[in-house]
């Protein structure tokens, strides 16, 4: 167990290419379980291996116990890592498998069995020690690889998307299995997927990259509701958020934003009235849930009337589609609503809770009303 | 996979399809017949009958006669072969597991220069390797016929492992690195025990070049270090004497065994490691 810190990591594949990874910024706590999320290609599996020691880092420092071991070859590190297609050796047994690092280390027979058999016992896998990976179905393999990692009791353990080759029930199983092991073991874990529902579930801490750059660094709550930027709030949460074109206007010294669905017009306050905001063009962001619906009437939140699109039942929800200024837009409501394509919905958007982002950049604008929140949990945001 | 009640019925274009082939097997098969009838028999039977008659009397003297010529190069041959084909595929499996486990700046040109190797004709590398031979002072020895054969079969040594092994997944590699394994272990641990069908293409094949090798076997031996190949065509084109042709088939029949005996053991490993790289697992 140990804590991990990132200080300005700068990862480059030589000088004329753009940098995988640029400055890369964070810190956990012991035991803490961190998750590294973004699509494919924003860096997460090589910021993976650069604290593995797999790759060579081109700058700044990683410290694992307040140790610099940048320099230090993979073995010296003491890091156990699960890889996504297990990498299980073929021509061994599970045990075999398992006792192989321990066996490297030198330890006594005797010491070795003992932790085989612990391992085998906290995942179940002691009927399977004899067998070959070849003759494990794909969710035993993937019990194997975490015991092999799990055996050593290394300071940190890494998951590269370790449930993304399972089918999707187990995955759910595996996933709430993992949970209970890091409750009970308590050991620091970076944990990289590219699943943003394994993102909120499992961390204690997620960091949302792109392009190399650590968007915003956060607890999972602050991830979802209090988002850096455009590209973060798009990415976490399924359905994902609503981003409206809207044009803000002032009145009486509040801001509005206008919307339009067709059938009618509002205008949302925002809060109070800025100069320089007023007629410009921005993205108002709002998730499907905090789109409700206007149950009567002198309600005191602002409706407006849209027509329903689509409709898409998914059992616990009711997704609703209508458009409002020439976007579409995803209402998530109670399943028992009933309405039909082609119906009027007065819907009402709780403007407490809407985020508003500049249009060209995809930052936060942040206004009086809507809270200002902690200025480091802000990553700077390259244009789209 | 068939039972025989699903047996297709004998077409007319399946019987086409049967003769040719047994014509085919027939063409293959009458050189050999050719051989072993002649190596049983005698001289005088050679020259009275024709060339597919059963012996009058079947006899073992060409046999002898033949064995007691070549049976000095026969050991030639396997003190060359033996030695030269253990280290270029030794060597091969290394090569091939830095080339696709552990590249470096620059190892994609190194292999493609090594290719190269495959497609050099072997009489473009006989001065230079006579001439360098000479001034390791190994002109003329059996080492230095096996340095000519290890040499010339890296490229396709190489070839062959390289290609088995980037069909293995990299995190194989990373995660005995983070077990603590290094460079030797992981290879001896990992991924040699990996490799069983692909070392047996590679002891095939190099088993047959270098056993069948005459070109080098000529250039760079002489008198008493001769290899079979070499032996038996001086035996064959000896111009003193009446031919005598029992004796020349069986010293060929003796040439040609160990390639293809290696070939009944380990054939079946032959055409699977072919293929072993060709879909990926």
């Amino acid at each position: 167990m140990a804590t991990l810190e990132l200080r300005n990591v700068n990862k480059t594949y030589g000088s004329g290419l753009p940098d995988t990874l640029k400055d890369i910024q964070l810190s956990i706590r012991d035991g803490e379980f961190l998750i590294l999320v973004g699509p494919s290609g924003c860096g997460k599996s090589t910021l993976m291996n650069c604290i593995a020691g797999l790759e060579q880092i081109s700058g700044g420092a990683i410290l694992i116990d307040q140790q610099d071991v940048s320099g230090m070859s993979p073995k010296d590190r003491d890091i156990a890592m699960v890889f996504q297609s297990y990498a299980l050796y073929p021509t061994m047994s599970v045990r075999e498998n398992i006792e192989f690092g321990l066996k490297i280390r030198k330890l006594p027979q005797a010491a070795i069995d003992e932790e085989v058999a612990r391992v085998a016992r906290l995942l179940q896998i002691e009927h399977l020690l004899a067998r070959k990976p070849a003759q494990l179905s794909g969710g035993q393999q993937q019990r194997v690889a975490m015991g092999r990692a799990l055996a050593r009791r290394p300071k940190i353990y890494l998951f590269d998307e370790p449930l993304s080759n399972l089918d999707a029930k187990l995955r759910v199983e595996m996933r709430t299995e993992m949970k209970l092991m890091h409750q009970r073991l308590k050991t620091t874990t970076v944990y990289v997927t590219h699943d943003q529902i394994e993102a909120m579930t499992l961390g204690d801490k997620v960091a949302v990259m792109k392009d190399g750059i650590i968007q915003q660094f956060g607890t999972p709550q602050q991830i979802y509701n209090d988002p850096a930027n455009q590209f973060v709030a798009s990415f976490i949460g399924s359905p994902p958020m609503n981003f409206i074109p809207v044009r803000l206007t002032q009145q009486d010294g509040r801001l509005l934003a206008l919307l339009d669905s067709g059938q009618a017009r509002c205008a949302l306050p925002l809060g109070v009235a800025a100069d320089d905001l007023d007629g410009r063009e921005i993205i108002l962001g709002i998730r499907p849930e905090q789109i409700t619906l206007g149950a009567a009437e002198g309600n005191s939140l602002p409706g407006i009337r849209a027509e329903v699109q689509v409709t898409e039942p998914t059992g616990p929800d009711l997704l609703v589609f209508v458009t409002l200024n020439q976007t579409k837009v995803c209402c998530r409501l109670a399943p028992d609503v009933e309405c039909r394509i082609g119906d009027s919905l007065n819907l009402q958007l709780d403007p407490a809770r809407v985020l508003l982002f500049d249009a060209d950049s995809g930052q936060r604008l942040r206004l009086a009303s809507t809270g200002a929140t902690a200025k480091d949990n802000v990553a700077h945001f390259k244009g789209r | 996979m068939h039972s025989p009640a699903q047996k297709p019925p004998l077409s007319p274009s399946r019987i086409a399809i049967h003769v040719v082939l047994l014509i085919a097997v027939l063409l293959y098969l009458v050189p050999l017949v050719v051989m072993l009838l002649t190596s049983f028999k005698t001289p005088e039977d050679i020259s009275t009958g024709n060339l597919l008659s059963w012996p009058s009397v079947i006899t073992g003297i060409g046999w002898i006669k033949a064995w007691g010529t070549v049976s000095g190069y026969f050991w030639n041959s396997i003190m060359i072969t033996v030695p030269a084909v253990l280290i270029s595929t030794a060597i091969g499996a290394l090569n091939g597991y830095v080339l696709s486990m552990w590249r470096f700046r620059g190892s994609q040109l190194f292999f493609g220069l090594l290719l190269f190797g495959c497609f050099l004709p072997f009489q473009t590398v006989l001065l230079p390797a006579s001439f360098t031979l000479g001034k390791l002072g190994l002109a003329s020895t059996t080492s230095g016929l096996v340095l000519v054969h290890v040499v010339y079969g890296l490229a396709f040594t190489t070839l062959f492992f390289r290609n088995f092994y980037v069909s293995i997944p990299e995190a194989l590699v990373k995660a005995a690195r983070l077990d603590g394994a290094g460079f030797f272990t992981i290879f001896r641990r990992i991924i040699l025990p990996m490799s069983t069908p692909i070392i047996m293409v590679c002891l095939i094949w190099q088993f047959t070049q270098i056993w069948n090798d005459f070109l080098f076997g000529v250039v760079f031996s002489s008198g008493e270090s001769q290899p079979i190949t070499v032996a038996l065509n001086n035996l064959v084109n000896t111009s003193t004497g009446a031919k005598e042709y029992n004796v020349d088939m069986a010293a060929a029949m003796i040439a040609g065994l160990p390639t293809l005996l290696v070939y009944v053991v380990a054939g079946k490993y032959f055409v699977r490691g072919l293929t072993a790289g060709a879909v990926k697992g």
